[in-house]
């Protein structure tokens, strides 16, 4: 019985240290199943190949020493009439195993010091973002050309918490990727908002921790165009996965279309929501919105109906502090045919109603709500 | 020996106050082994919770929330509770016995030293039942979320870390005096056997670093409670020295976790080798080098955080250079075996899956140590395989070893060699089972500390739950082992447990009576 | 007996030692890194406010600098730079501002965290006149400009020729008015 565990015992060890063999060879049929990707930059290469010396290196070191380790407790075993000899020092040896390693190890510091070169070039980059953590989201500025916007996971919760299938793209959609073209140096600009992040995509070898007060920078120059998916690898708080970091890197003339479109998104924004509005404006645009969107209820005169739909005309909350307004339009009233304008009106619409409502058919609050104001309404929840 | 130490049989309150107010080497390292069992199996509990969590992509059993705190207690309660306290046990129960001392060298402060230790963990535990939660920022709690963003519990976090962090120092100053004052005549420094060196070197790596722990979660509590900025960027502090400070702690206490585990394996290697030791001196001097080393490469943890490049390549090369002093290690226990007379009982079965799994996890730890490889591995799993490769399978194994191995002289029954054998596989099995699958997933992509994962990363995940369950398994067969030989075990009165055993232990009864060495033994 | 003596003396080494830690991890440590810091240029900090003695300006080369704010956590004021970038020579002095606007109806107060990318050039960006670690009131609804002065030396490393200046703001208000903290 013993022998036999014995024998088990020689087989499942040689299977322990030959995995990292049959990783390697395993990785090349099954891409990023058991192995590092390669990646489409020079240091995620870099990062790769490095790691590949490290791993065979490591394979040929450990194959010699437990092979002669395997060996030893076969033949030198009790059972088989081994009798133990006495001596246990040998300065030769002891000095031999002492400076090999040292040598292999001073061979091996040189790739691995022009790795990391790679990794800390500071060469003039073509296009500079800024990534900024959030819990738990990120935020991408494209510096100096006004572009700015926020990424967060798009998988719903339905999907978390199973109470919907998994799509195909579980925990790996965002609602707006990083856009980048190829063939362009870009330099990453990671910082964190709050707590600390680490901004990472395999693909390109990049990860940066985002440390807040803090600028650490990482760069990518790819040829390939497609979609590359990463995550945040700092433990930030409950969202921490569920915040991935998914990057589109598209042809130039694509990718200057894009940047094109977003810059034309921000200054209407500018225009619109970033833009401080008169009352005037404000009363305007909210007239034609409460007419549309409020009146089937509330009655263009703000009376509402009795008993059914409450009055607007001297309603507390209209009469109240503009937060618990705002919170009405978007929150909506549970349990009452009040429901959620966030996703139907925009914040200026939103911001234009709810002034209309605060300052006519004689409701005289005569503060001004500011598209703005929602916007931080909705971000803050 | 006017009298035996209280049994059962004397009366509940005479047995209770023999441990509570126990002086004796023994009692108080069989109270630091159970406790620290109790505590492998709470911290146990905690990873079967993350694993059965992981089994599935998506979220089905907790919030991630509680997963947070689930990851940051099983990493404390392991390190602090289960691994460290066991190897304290180790040194109480056998220090004394391998150097021919009559006891400890400062018996009371040994008492105290453990019997804080349950109030910390009460401490700590309870904050799970708190409102806002336990602690949810990882064992290596960096700021600003262990400090800004932390849950209330914190201030509770801190308190327990500094009742571990006073216990851990007076348990050190006892083994360094007793070794330095109470060897018997002839136990030459250059004489002793290894576990009590590897022990030494680790009681003044404790002694130099719990300290820079406590004054680290000081700091925090100052930034928390008292409107200071040591880590809190707007004050002009810096969030990244917290993590110099911590991994200054951190990486000699990985060693701390470590070295006692060579010295168990040290002094079983040549007893089932029938066979001294290989290169003793080369050994101490190796154990020496690790210490020296553990200080001079911490930021090898913080490659991602943006160092200047002269200081990646500082502390890729330092963190290089340990692999040597380990590499010495292990080629000596294979030397050791190398034209002994081999047997495999149960200890020596984990000692050289020690030395294998070991050995294996320090190969992965020398591929992290370079820095533009680790910008890709750097907080994924690839990272929690290598560190539970030379964790568990380091610590874990070595103090199952130490268990299997001495269990005998403890309690003078002998344990049952095929249900000892019988866990070491299953051990073992489950073991590679659960990590090695890791490996896999860090590499191709998935970051430690998550709740969830993508789909790609299910199958594995899959794989490495089933693992861990049948490595629990496992625990619970070893506590069913050392019951049943306490309970039942075949009586070995015989000095000598083992053929080929050398020391001073092994030449008291077994079990080792209450008081031993009243008279310094005569050592040659 | 001379094991209690040897022992004692044992002890108190030890905690001697134990304490000596305890004071280096609290009092040494963090003024060490933050020499360290300024040292290497680790995290982009850049060192103290400096004095133009050279005055070699190098018209050969051109550097760009750009700037970037950032507001931390909710911090609710307006802050950005008045320019993008600005192209200077090495060695000339040029000025820049940042704008600061606090929008809510609370005197508040902030600070300025400067960061550097890439962060080896910190050696050589050299601020004359800085608003960088200094508290800043500003009343509710009040506006400033905040001065900045630097000088990029002559030495700059080759190669490098785009430099990132970013600020990253934080509201300290609480933190101002808490006598502890200002110790």
């Amino acid at each position: 019985m013993l022998k036999r565990a014995q024998a088990l015992f020689l087989s499942l060890l040689s299977l322990v240290v030959l995995l990292p063999l049959a990783g390697s060879a395993l990785a090349e049929s099954t891409a990023s199943q058991l192995n590092m990707p390669q990646g489409v930059t020079e240091v995620s290469q870099a990062a790769y190949d490095i790691h590949m010396i490290m791993i065979w290196v490591c394979t040929v070191i450990g194959v010699g020493v437990f092979g002669f380790m395997f060996y030893v407790m076969y033949a030198h075993r009790k059972s088989r009439g081994a009798v133990a000899e006495n001596f246990h020092e040998h300065l030769g040896v002891e000095l031999l195993w002492t400076i090999v390693p040292t040598i292999i190890l001073i061979v091996m510091a040189f790739p691995a010091t022009t790795a990391l070169l790679k990794v800390y070039d500071t060469d003039n980059p073509d296009i500079e973002i800024k990534i900024t953590g959030y819990q738990w989201k990120w935020q991408y500025e494209y510096l100096g050309e006004g572009v700015k916007f926020m990424s967060e996971l798009r998988t719903s919760d339905d999907e978390v918490y199973g109470r919907e299938p998994k799509g195909e793209h579980y925990l790996r959609e965002v609602t707006e990727p990083l856009v980048l073209p190829v063939g362009k140096k870009i330099r990453f600009l990671v910082t964190g908002n709050d707590v600390i992040h680490s901004w990472w995509v395999p693909d390109f070898g990049v990860k940066r921790d985002a440390v807040p007060g803090l600028f650490t920078a990482g760069w990518a120059k790819t040829d390939k165009p497609g979609t590359y998916v990463g995550e945040c690898t700092e433990l930030c708080g409950q969202g921490h996965a569920f915040m991935p970091v998914v990057v589109e890197v598209k042809e130039e003339a694509e990718y200057n279309e894009w940047l094109a479109n977003k810059k034309a998104e921000s200054v209407e924004y500018a225009s619109t929501i970033g833009k401080e509005w008169t009352s005037e404006e404000l009363m305007a645009k909210g007239e034609g919105v409460y007419l549309q969107s409020c009146a089937g209820c509330h009655q263009a005169d703000g009376n509402g109906i009795p008993g059914v739909f409450p009055a607007i005309k001297g309603s507390p909350i209209a009469l109240g502090p503009q937060i618990g307004h705002i919170a009405v339009l978007i929150d909506g009233v549970a349990g009452s045919a009040m429901q959620s304008f966030a996703d139907q009106l925009s914040e200026v619409n939103i911001a234009a109603v709810i002034h209309y409502q605060r300052n006519s058919w004689g409701n005289d609050v005569g503060d001004v709500t500011q598209p703005i104001d929602v916007l931080k309404y909705k971000q803050s929840k | 020996m006017a009298h035996g130490p209280a049994t059962l049989a004397d009366g509940w309150r005479a047995y209770i106050s023999r441990w509570v107010f126990t002086t004796n080497h023994k009692d108080i390292g069989t109270l630091y082994l159970w406790f620290s069992f109790a505590m492998f199996l709470l911290g146990g509990a905690f990873a079967m919770v993350i694993r059965a969590e992981l089994f599935q992509p998506g979220m089905q059993l907790i919030r991630p929330e509680f997963f947070n705190q689930m990851t940051t207690m099983h990493g404390l309660v392991m390190v602090f509770g289960a691994i460290m306290p066991a190897f304290v046990g180790l040194a109480n129960w056998m220090i004394p016995l391998m150097i021919g001392a009559p006891d400890m060298a400062l018996p009371r402060m040994n008492n105290l030293s453990f019997w804080i230790l349950p109030f910390a963990f009460a401490i700590l535990t309870s904050t799970l039942f708190m409102e806002g939660g336990g602690p949810n920022f990882g064992w290596t709690f960096y700021a600003p979320l262990s400090t800004t963003y932390a849950p209330e519990s914190v201030n509770f976090f801190i308190f327990a870390i500094h009742i571990m962090g006073a216990s851990s120092i007076m348990g050190s100053i006892n083994i360094i005096a007793t070794v330095m004052n109470m060897r018997a005549p002839g136990m030459t420094y250059m004489k002793m056997p290894l576990f009590v060196w590897t022990w030494v070197i680790t009681a003044f790596l404790l002694v130099a670093v719990m300290p820079v722990l406590a004054g680290a979660v000081t700091m925090m509590l100052m930034d928390i409670n008292f409107g200071t900025s040591f880590f809190d960027a707007a004050g002009g502090g810096d969030p990244v020295l917290f993590q110099h400070v911590f991994w200054f702690f951190g990486h000699p206490e990985v060693y701390i976790i470590i070295l006692p585990a060579f010295g168990v394996v040290s002094q079983i290697i040549p007893t089932f080798s029938r066979k001294p030791l290989f290169g003793y001196s080369s050994m101490v001097y190796a154990t020496a080098a690790i210490a020296f080393l553990s200080f001079v490469v911490w930021a090898h943890h913080m490659f991602t955080v943006g160092m200047p490049i002269a200081g990646e390549l500082y502390f890729m090369y330092a963190t290089m250079l340990i692999a040597v002093p380990t590499g010495v290690k292990v080629f000596n226990w294979i030397t050791t075996m190398y034209k002994g007379s081999l047997t495999f009982e149960t200890p020596m079965l984990f000692s050289i899956a020690f030395v294998i799994l070991f050995t294996f996890g320090g190969f992965t730890g020398l591929m992290l140590s370079i820095a533009a490889a680790d910008m890709q591995y750097h907080d994924t799993y690839f990272v929690v395989a290598h560190f539970h490769y030379v964790m568990v399978a380091g610590a874990v194994f070595s103090g199952t070893a130490a268990i299997y191995y001495w269990l005998p002289k403890w309690c003078g029954k002998m344990y049952n060699e095929t249900m000892g054998q019988v866990q070491f596989w299953v051990a073992f099995i489950g073991f590679n089972i659960a990590f090695m699958p890791q490996h896999f997933l860090g590499l191709a992509g998935m970051p430690r500390r998550y709740a969830d994962y993508g789909l790609q990363f299910a199958d594995w995940n899959m794989v490495s739950s089933i693992g861990a369950f049948i490595y629990g398994g496992a625990q619970i067969m070893l506590l069913y082992n050392v019951i049943m030989t306490i309970k039942f075990g075949k009586p070995t009165a015989e000095e000598k447990t083992w053929e080929g055993a050398e020391g001073l232990e092994w030449t008291v009864p077994s079990p080792a009576p209450y008081h031993t060495f009243a008279k310094p033994p005569e050592f040659k | 007996m001379s094991t209690d003596a040897s022992n004692r003396r044992v002890v108190v080494k030890s905690l001697f030692g134990a304490a000596g830690m305890f004071a280096f991890a609290i009092f040494v440590l963090p003024p060490m890194y933050d020499l360290f810091c300024e040292i290497t240029g680790l995290g982009g900090k850049t060192g103290d406010e400096y004095t133009a003695v050279d005055v070699r300006v190098d018209t050969s080369r051109e550097v760009r600098v750009r700037f970037v704010a950032s507001n931390n956590a909710s911090m609710p004021w307006i802050f950005k730079p008045t320019q993008d970038s600005v192209v200077v020579h090495p060695g000339e002095p040029t000025e820049i501002t940042y704008f600061a606007h606090n929008v809510t109806d609370q005197d508040m107060v902030s600070q300025a965290i400067p960061s550097l990318v890439p962060n080896n050039v910190a050696d050589y960006f050299h601020k004359t006149e800085c608003f960088c670690f200094e508290n800043q009131p500003l009343a509710a609804g009040d506006k400033a400009d905040l001065k900045l002065v630097f000088i990029i030396d002559p030495d700059l490393p080759v190669g490098v020729n785009s430099v990132t200046l970013s600020y990253t703001i934080f509201d300290i208000t609480d933190r101002a008015a808490d006598p502890i903290a200002q110790l």
